[in-house]
């Protein structure tokens, strides 16, 4: 088992998934001058700001015009750019999939769409913005890859791979602070899901910031004599079948976990693979065919069921 | 690839440009009539522009379609592909005798221009609206990586203009000012639920333009000598983008289909329309009329 360099949850520092982007995008761009930013009136707050000031002339501001923003992005990567598009996923991807899927995805650009201020933890601003939606919009369209990382940390890794990878990607990301879980030394390759805690009895595969929330009640079941394993799952196409089935094979119980709809979400991806290769018992938490509402994200998280105590309970329903 | 050579060096006259034109109309005619499904009125409307782009226009090398200091050119209304594949074809990037596999199983020459499918097609299109905005992109990378005497044209329908993506792309233009653009406007009054105006009035459309920032030139667009000038002029302007409204006929060089809207999304030869020849002879009577210049040309018997 080689050593994943993550934190004790005691050790776990807190900051947006989306900071990590900011400070990654603008190491991809001191790497490679080929990578540019545009962004849709919503700078500072996807945190495109820094490489907008440290490459001005590397950057367009599109307004607030989302089906512009990935389309003018197509054309660039159609000239040798790597574009990173960035907006709020309720509109990135939410109101331009059409144009992502023609002038980014069937043309096999290397579009890398970022989805913002995804989920629940948009919770005062209500429905319209937490989008819930986006793993299973992006999941379905050819060619493009889903990347929805754990932490800040991860999310910094995950924009530099992405500047290396020549298809188009999605990156989900969330406003609020999140719990820091692993360390620079902690290993990202896009398409590879990791075991972050090792156990036999039951498999949890969770996605982006649900990660912390699976390896909180894996901690806590431990004490309770259900020795879980949490398999942390930043890529959601191409999944990770191998590290999946394996884990599978040993347990014969799995909880998918992420704030996204469960139908075609991660819940969905987990269930298409183990259906054809290992039909085990699953239960799929995440949102469950309705929409958010207004409130803090504690508050959405215990209302829709998705903090550790539900995992927990989830686990023994399971495991008895 | 140092030994590109511009295509479009030797110039030729503007009586050989319309006579391939012509050809072109003719297998815009007998691929859709083949093909059985598909638009007509747009691509014949097209003929005498696409032919004035790829033939004396555009600087590129049909031998070498990635050449780096190539034109680009961005057809955004992929639904006219019949007339691009033709061009394209009489130009060298493909062999003409390819032309009858239009919209056929495994075809390069798929239904809607898709860039992975065929070298020289610049962007996938069809669904309207994104072809300017991709434009868009290209001329700012040509800024970036500050190439000059590089041109980007962009062919945009007239119905395309209801989409909002096409002024999002018209805003951030004249935003930043990208003056190697040249968008042409297929003014051909004409989309499929009938007239431009009757859907969803286009006009004053120039003043529209003009209001967004742009240098308007409005042509003849089935004057090969007027879009060759009209593109010249393009180039010279460098204050401002520039955009091109072509008045083109629909379905130019056929009579029954001139000016008739319900032949903007059929093919020739699959559907009876009032006042147009019965399906089975439409591609005869079409073709018949393009060979001849509509009876100008008297004898041409021996080819019916």
């Amino acid at each position: 088992m080689i050593d994943l360099h993550l934190l004790d949850i005691k050790d776990w520092g807190s900051e947006p998934t989306r900071k990590g982007f900011g400070r990654g995008l603008v190491l991809a761009g001191d790497a490679d001058e080929n990578v540019v930013a545009l962004c849709a009136d919503l700078t500072g707050s996807v945190q495109i700001a820094p490489f907008a000031e440290k490459y001005p002339e590397r950057f367009v501001e599109v307004g607030i015009a989302e089906q512009n923003l990935v389309t003018v992005a197509a054309g660039l990567a159609h000239s040798g750019k790597i574009p990173f598009a960035a907006s709020y996923a309720a509109f990135n991807p939410g109101r331009n999939w059409e144009q992502i899927k023609t002038t980014a995805a069937l043309n096999d650009q290397p579009v890398k769409v970022i989805g913002a201020h995804a989920g629940l933890y948009t919770g005062p601003d209500g429905a319209t913005h937490q989008m819930l939606e986006d793993i299973a919009l992006m999941r379905c369209m050819p060619n493009m890859v889903v990347i929805v990382p754990g932490d800040s940390v991860e999310a910094e890794k995950a924009t530099v791979a992405m500047a290396k990878d020549t298809r188009p990607n999605y990156l989900r990301l969330a406003r609020d602070n999140t719990p820091i879980m692993t360390t620079s030394d902690t290993p990202f390759e896009i398409g590879k899901a990791y075991v972050f805690s090792p156990g036999k009895d039951i498999t949890i595969v969770a996605t982006g910031t649900m990660t912390s929330v699976a390896l909180d009640a894996a901690d806590k079941l431990f004490h309770d004599g259900i020795d879980a394993e949490v398999i942390h799952c930043p890529t959601v196409k191409p999944l990770d079948s191998a590290t999946i089935l394996t884990s599978v094979r040993k347990t014969r119980r799995v909880i998918t976990l992420e704030e996204a709809q469960i139908n075609g979400g991660l819940g969905g991806a987990v269930c298409e693979l183990l259906s054809e290769h290992d039909p085990v018992p699953v239960i799929r938490m995440g949102m469950k065919d309705e929409y958010g509402q207004t409130g803090t994200p504690a508050e959405l998280f215990n209302h829709y069921g998705l903090t550790a105590k539900h995992v927990m309970m989830t686990a023994h329903e399971m495991m008895s | 690839m140092s030994s590109s050579k511009n295509f479009t060096d030797k110039k030729r006259s503007i009586t050989d440009l319309e006579l391939m034109a012509n050809t072109i109309r003719q297998d815009i005619v007998k691929m859709l009539e083949k093909a059985g499904s598909g638009h007509s009125a747009g691509p014949l409307g097209l003929a005498d522009i696409m032919t004035a782009l790829y033939f004396d226009i555009l600087k590129h090398d049909p031998n070498n379609p990635s050449w780096e200091e190539r034109d680009l050119f961005v057809m955004s209304n992929g639904h006219c592909a019949p007339v691009l594949y033709a061009a394209m074809a009489h130009a060298g990037y493909l062999p003409t005798s390819e032309l009858s596999t239009l919209r056929q199983f495994k075809s390069r020459l798929q239904g809607h221009p898709e860039r992975n499918t065929l070298l020289g097609i610049e962007n996938s299109s069809g669904p309207l609206g994104s072809g300017l905005s991709q434009a868009a992109g290209m001329a700012l990378a040509m800024n970036m990586n500050k190439e000059s005497h590089r041109w980007v044209y962009c062919m945009t329908g007239d119905g395309e203009l209801n989409e909002g993506n096409v002024w999002e792309a018209i805003m951030l233009i004249a935003k930043y000012n990208l003056h190697q653009i040249t968008a042409i406007v297929d003014r051909n009054n004409i989309q499929i639920d009938g007239t431009t105006e009757h859907v969803m009035p286009l006009e004053d459309l120039r003043a529209k333009w003009e209001a967004f920032g742009w240098h308007v030139i409005e042509i003849d667009g089935n004057d090969m000598e007027a879009m060759i000038d009209a593109a010249a002029m393009a180039r010279a302007i460098v204050e401002k983008p520039v955009v091109i409204i072509a008045h083109t006929i629909p379905g130019k060089g056929v009579d029954y289909m001139e000016f008739d809207y319900h032949w903007h999304g059929l093919p020739v030869g699959l559907a009876d329309v009032a006042g147009s020849p019965p399906a089975n002879e439409q591609a005869k009577v079409a073709l018949k009329e393009l060979r001849t210049l509509r009876g100008k040309i008297k004898n041409e018997s021996h080819h019916d």
